[in-house]
């Protein structure tokens, strides 16, 4: 298990179009990613359920990743963060 | 003529005959009876993979008629089409007994009533997309098909559309939409605006406007039936307009005489990119960076700033983009700054010298700046320059951001150095600036102002065609050319086409102007004359 806490600085936090790219890149990840905000939890490769997090700008989630390439996949998920969102 | 009065949601105008979309009949309203909740959950599967066809589809649509915006909406819907809880909810109510399409329009619902009830206005506006994709699953369950548009473009009325009804249609059979529902932040209202489809929402739909013939302004959010001969003209002559400057315009801005003036854009939001491009302009002249400071309660951060500043970039394709450093003062307040009153904001701490005395807030944008600029070609112009010793101040920090972002390894591009001359002050230093810069752009508006001690609202001393402010321009044009230096304008003058000649005469290279000028301006530069 790996986990990491981001703070979102995209203007619109996790909104329509960072969430369907989230979706996309979590897919190519061989764990499975958890958002947390809060005390709610969204599977990361469900976009609904992620755009009804609610994360908006400011927002400080935890990203937990579970799997075989863990380590690699949170590095990749952090990069992605910090350039889309 | 009848004026009905709506909100105003995608602008323009345009003229022609209502039609109210219907829907052909459903040639089967459930399948044969009796049904199994497996035969349904597989007709639900079989209608789910038949939209996602059909979006699929539509790939090329999107981009034609709405680029970027459009591509996104439609892999938006895509991703939203295959979502687990959507697709887990609709087979949970159909095994419990649902029909295939009883099961879609409840989960549909279901998801849109959640969004409905979030906070953010962006997020409830999705729930309109929620039904409209249920919706949309539903008619290839029953067949439901919408019955064809009449062989004219048309205004059509219809209760809600959805992204894939706009992008099958295309602005080649609608000239503009009349809805009832239809949030601002939906995702059909981004739609109609990037494929510039005016748009007004209105209370309700009469029967009575079918076929009617009305002119639609988008902006003003009215629709007017029976429009009078000369609102027809109007509308007709602005919409003209508007299906000329669609066409990209392909002939180089260059004079009888072969001078060459290159066109850029004046743009406030990285939206606006596309436009200016569909406009024919060569690049963005100022990108006005203000935006991203104000109506907001925390400073941006360099990451937030870098990714909209590389959003233009990207969006150009190549063609350069002059970023203007913030220009802001205690006429437009920023909260988070805590900012002294001061009695006359116009002549106080504003522009760059904001800016030099707050390098908490200066130095991200400049790193930021940089950092867009490892992805396409970008200036960067400081506002409200009077004095060399800004400049110089100015030039020390950015050299300062370079080095920090090369010891930090972060990718970053060149970035050439510009200021504005909009004091002045700055125009009668022009010399001593142009040693220090790389080009010049005017900002008439301002210029005019201090020159001639007059407010842009007092319409009576405000006079940008003033001689004053000519020999200004005139003097700073000279010196940048003396030093090697470019000299671009892009105030509200560069627009103004009486007075095109004599810019050019009196040395300006470059002219940048708001994407709807361009075109026109375009036409009248290869008009002209300079020998």
């Amino acid at each position: 298990m790996k986990k990491f806490s981001y703070t979102i600085t995209n203007a619109v936090g996790i909104h329509a179009r960072p969430a369907a790219l989230l979706v996309e890149t979590v897919r190519k990840l061989s764990s499975s990613v958890t958002i947390r905000k809060g005390d709610q939890t969204a599977a990361a490769n469900r976009m609904m359920a992620l755009m009804l997090l609610g994360v908006a700008q400011g927002d400080q989630i935890t990203v937990t990743l579970e799997g075989p390439e863990e380590e690699r996949d949170a590095v990749l998920l952090e990069d992605f963060f910090r350039a889309n969102l | 003529m009848e004026l009905i009065t709506g909100r105003p949601i995608a602008p323009g105008v345009a003229a022609g005959p209502i039609h109210i979309l219907r829907q052909d009949a459903p040639q089967s309203d459930s399948g044969p009876s009796p049904t199994t909740p497996q035969k349904e959950l597989d007709r639900f599967h079989l209608a789910c993979r038949q939209a996602a066809e059909e979006l699929a589809g539509m790939e090329s649509a999107a981009q034609t008629q709405a680029g970027q915006t459009g591509t996104d909406l439609l892999h938006i819907h895509a991703m939203l089409l295959e979502d687990p809880d959507f697709l887990e909810t609709s087979e949970e109510l159909i095994r419990n007994g649902a029909t295939a399409q009883e099961g879609v329009m409840e989960a549909g619902q279901r998801f849109a009533d959640a969004f409905s009830a979030m906070d953010d206005p962006y997020l409830q506006a999705r729930a309109a997309d929620i039904t409209g994709l249920a919706q949309h699953v539903s008619d290839r369950i029953t067949g439901r098909r919408d019955a064809p548009l009449p062989a004219v473009p048309v205004l059509l009325a219809a209760d809600s559309l959805s992204p894939a009804q706009l992008l099958g249609w295309g602005r080649e059979r609608l000239l503009g939409l009349v809805l009832t529902h239809c949030a601002p932040s939906s995702h059909t209202a981004i739609l109609a605006r990037a494929m510039e489809l005016p748009t007004v929402q209105v209370s309700a739909l009469e029967e009575h406007w079918q076929g009617r013939q009305a002119v639609l302004d988008g902006s003003a959010g009215q629709l007017r039936l029976d429009p009078d001969a000369a609102l027809l003209s109007q509308a007709r002559h602005s919409e003209d307009n508007a299906q000329e400057l669609r066409q990209p315009s392909q002939c180089p801005a260059v004079t009888l005489d072969g001078r060459n003036v290159a066109l850029l854009a004046n743009i406030g939001h990285p939206e606006e990119a596309g436009r200016a491009l569909a406009r024919g302009a060569e690049g963005i002249g100022l990108f006005r960076s203000e935006f991203l400071f104000l109506d907001r309660d925390c400073c941006p951060t360099e990451e937030e700033q870098f990714l909209l500043y590389r959003q233009v970039v990207q969006a150009m394709e190549g063609c350069r983009v002059v970023i203007r450093t913030l220009d802001a003062g205690a006429d437009k307040p920023l909260p988070y700054l805590d900012l002294p009153r001061e009695e006359n904001p116009a002549l106080g701490c504003r522009g760059i010298r904001l800016s030099l005395a707050q390098p908490g807030l200066f130095r991200p944008q400049l790193r930021a700046i940089l950092r867009a600029a490892a992805f396409g070609p970008v200036s960067l112009m400081f506002p409200m320059v009077s004095a060399l010793d800004e400049v110089i101040r100015g030039k020390t920090l950015l050299d300062e951001c370079r080095r920090e972002l090369a010891a930090e390894g972060v990718p970053m591009g060149p970035v050439e150095l510009g200021i504005m001359i909009e004091t002045p002050a700055a125009a009668l230093i022009a010399g001593e600036l142009a040693r220090e810069v790389s080009f010049f752009s005017i900002g008439t508006n301002d210029l005019t102002q201090y020159a001639l001690a007059a407010d842009r609202q007092e319409a009576a001393a405000y006079d940008p065609h003033h001689p004053a402010v000519l020999a200004l321009i005139g003097m700073a044009a000279e010196a940048a050319h003396r030093h090697g230096c470019r000299v671009a304008l892009c105030g509200e003058l560069g627009a103004d086409l009486e007075m095109t000649e004599q810019l050019l005469r009196l040395g300006v290279d470059e002219l940048s102007a708001s994407p709807s000028a361009l075109p026109g301006l375009r036409r009248h530069i290869r008009e002209l004359d300079l020998r």
